[in-house]
């Protein structure tokens, strides 16, 4: 099989492959190369066709397609190769590599117009995203009729492929897709009866609930499911129910919708399968790579970012999220030859109270830059709440917050000098929890 | 002289992903002398005043396009149209074609809904 080399190699050509292929080549890393599964690069971005992106990065207000516009322009004018319909199936560090030349991971990738090829490339980063969690792994009962799609699916046949989709249409799941598809349906003429969310508070955005539900008057139910499909050919109406506080349908509160479609926005899951070939540890979390504050996986040179990492509600973060990633991946390229850090001692950043997850989840001290950013979710909607950061039994940082929800993504800027004497052994925790459960305790 | 419009209300604003819930109080019809609070930047003291005196939104939507290498092509209004608009707006976006090539901001629309604000285009879709 034919085997090229390149220092940087970046799987997925969407708005974090895209941002970190630009931090590294600022960072001086000219062989670099995009693989792109897709026809064209900007991922998920180019059916994203609503306003809202690039407040943070740009600060205007863009579409989705302009926003990755903006990164394809940037990647090519840097001349930057982008290599479209390649997908990378398999990633491994090199084995026995006589020569030892330091490109230390063997991708495998198929093209339709190169057929099947390595790359050797001395760092990689994953920034494959992340995908919709299908029906299969909701256990509606009901027929297999056509007209049940992920919002996501159905999104790219309206706004990409200019499908219409359906008539008459129930949503399943208040995650921001969900919440962004009732709106474009009603936009395209559709009726859009109700979003049905499973847990007792919504997983999308306030702003979503908002200018998409409540501006085209969708009720949103919370605490309902569906329970029966029904139709043969078509969906011709699904069951809804109520679900108690251990989420089981509540008999007796059980209403018909008669739709032809149902859409089901009920989570993303990062995209692995590439990380599993190279053996890179995965958190049962966050479903994405651990890494380190340079977003370094388990798998040296390897690194993640963007949704394949965790998944994120706003494409600002995983551009600056990805941008560190670059850069982090172009440092190591440069340093290899010299003494190369063995990155010993990572340090575990613990989560308590309501924090679910925090990336990156360890550091490594010496490496750590003067501020290092941690981004986590909260497990459930608080009011108003504190943050804490502590190292051993000293508090570093503590803040206040309104409310917290886990469809938002919080983060905190940790400093590094809040290490200053402190004992390498003393943990790191990032808590959260409500006032006023405080004063109770 | 023009009657008093009074409200005692709240309301999240949507320019950004915080969504600062705006507490509003006063007479609509003096908006310099409301009372507004709970919004942490000045486009959330903006918006509680528009979104109860004239509302608007950005609309979004898809455009069909000839000889193109995509069958669609994505559009937004340039400006936010008025909120009561955006059904006009759809019909009107509905009918309109484009030719390929397009390319982002080329003008779909001119004078949308004689609001005088243009669509124009969010994306590229090259000739076959």
């Amino acid at each position: 099989m034919k085997i090229i080399n390149r220092e940087l190699l970046v799987i997925g050509g969407g708005p974090a492959g895209l941002a970190a292929a630009v931090g590294a080549y600022e960072e001086g890393i000219r062989d670099i190369l995009i693989l792109e599964r897709d026809i064209e690069a900007g991922g998920i971005l180019n059916q994203c066709i609503h306003n809202g992106f690039g407040l943070h990065t740009f600060k205007e207000e863009l579409t989705g397609p302009e926003y990755a516009g903006r990164y394809i322009d940037k990647v090519n004018g840097l001349g930057i190769e982008i290599k479209t319909n390649s997908m990378v199936i398999d990633l491994k560090p090199v084995e026995n590599d006589e020569n030892k030349d330091s490109y230390g991971n063997l991708a495998t990738v198929v093209s339709r117009s190169e057929g099947m090829y390595q790359i050797k490339a001395k760092a990689v980063i994953l920034a494959m995203g992340c995908r919709e969690r299908p029906r299969g792994a909701l256990n509606i009962p009901g027929f297999r009729p056509a007209g049940v799609f992920s919002a996501g699916t159905a999104q790219r046949l309206v706004n990409i492929e200019g499908r219409n989709v359906g008539k008459d249409v129930v949503i399943l799941g208040s995650g921001d897709i969900g919440l962004i598809m009732a709106r474009r349906m009603s936009l395209e003429g559709a009726r859009v009866h109700c979003v049905l969310e499973l847990m007792p508070y919504s997983g999308g955005l306030k702003r979503n609930i908002v200018q998409c539900l409540e501006d085209y008057s969708i009720p949103l139910h919370l605490s309902h499911t569906v329970i029966d499909v029904k139709g043969k050919e078509r969906v011709t109406s699904i069951v809804a129910a109520q679900v108690d506080e251990n989420l089981q349908p509540i008999p007796g509160t059980e209403k018909e919708y008669k739709c032809d479609t149902l859409l089901l926005s009920v989570g993303l899951i990062p995209e692995n399968e590439v990380s599993l070939s190279a053996g890179i540890e995965i958190s049962p979390i966050t479903n994405g790579p651990v890494v380190d504050e340079a977003m370094e996986t388990s798998c040296r040179g390897v690194f993640a970012c963007g949704n394949v990492l965790h998944v994120h509600d706003l494409v600002d973060y995983v551009s600056d999220e990805a941008d560190v990633a670059g850069r982090k991946a172009a440092a190591f390229i440069r340093s290899q030859g010299e003494e190369v850090n063995t990155k010993e001692h990572a340090r575990h950043i613990e989560t308590l109270g309501a924090v679910r997850y925090v990336v990156p989840q360890e550091i490594h001290s010496d490496n750590l830059d003067d501020e290092q950013i941690f981004r986590f979710r909260v497990s459930k909607p608080m009011g108003r709440s504190k943050i804490v950061v502590s190292i051993g039994d000293k508090t570093v940082m503590s803040k206040n917050k309104m409310i917290m929800a886990p469809g938002e993504m919080e983060n905190i800027t940790f400093k590094k000098k809040w290490l200053e004497g402190t004992g390498a052994d003393d943990k790191i925790s990032i808590s959260a929890f409500e006032i006023d459960k405080e004063f109770v305790i | 002289m023009s009657e008093e419009k009074n409200v005692d209300t709240d309301l999240i604003c949507i320019n950004c992903p915080l969504g600062c819930k705006v507490f509003v109080k006063g007479d609509l019809t003096v908006p310099e002398e409301l009372e507004i609070k709970g919004n942490t930047c000045i486009k959330g003291k903006e918006y509680a005043i528009s979104e109860l005196t004239a509302p608007k939104r950005m609309v979004t939507s898809s455009v069909m396009v000839l000889k193109g290498d995509k069958p669609v092509v994505s559009v937004k209004t340039k400006e936010a149209i008025p909120k009561n608009l955006i059904f006009d707006a759809m019909n009107e976006i509905r009918r309109a074609k484009m030719q390929a090539p397009v390319k982002i901001g080329d003008v779909v629309i001119g004078n949308l809904c004689n609001t005088g604000i243009k669509v124009v285009a969010t994306s590229n879709v090259d000739r076959i």
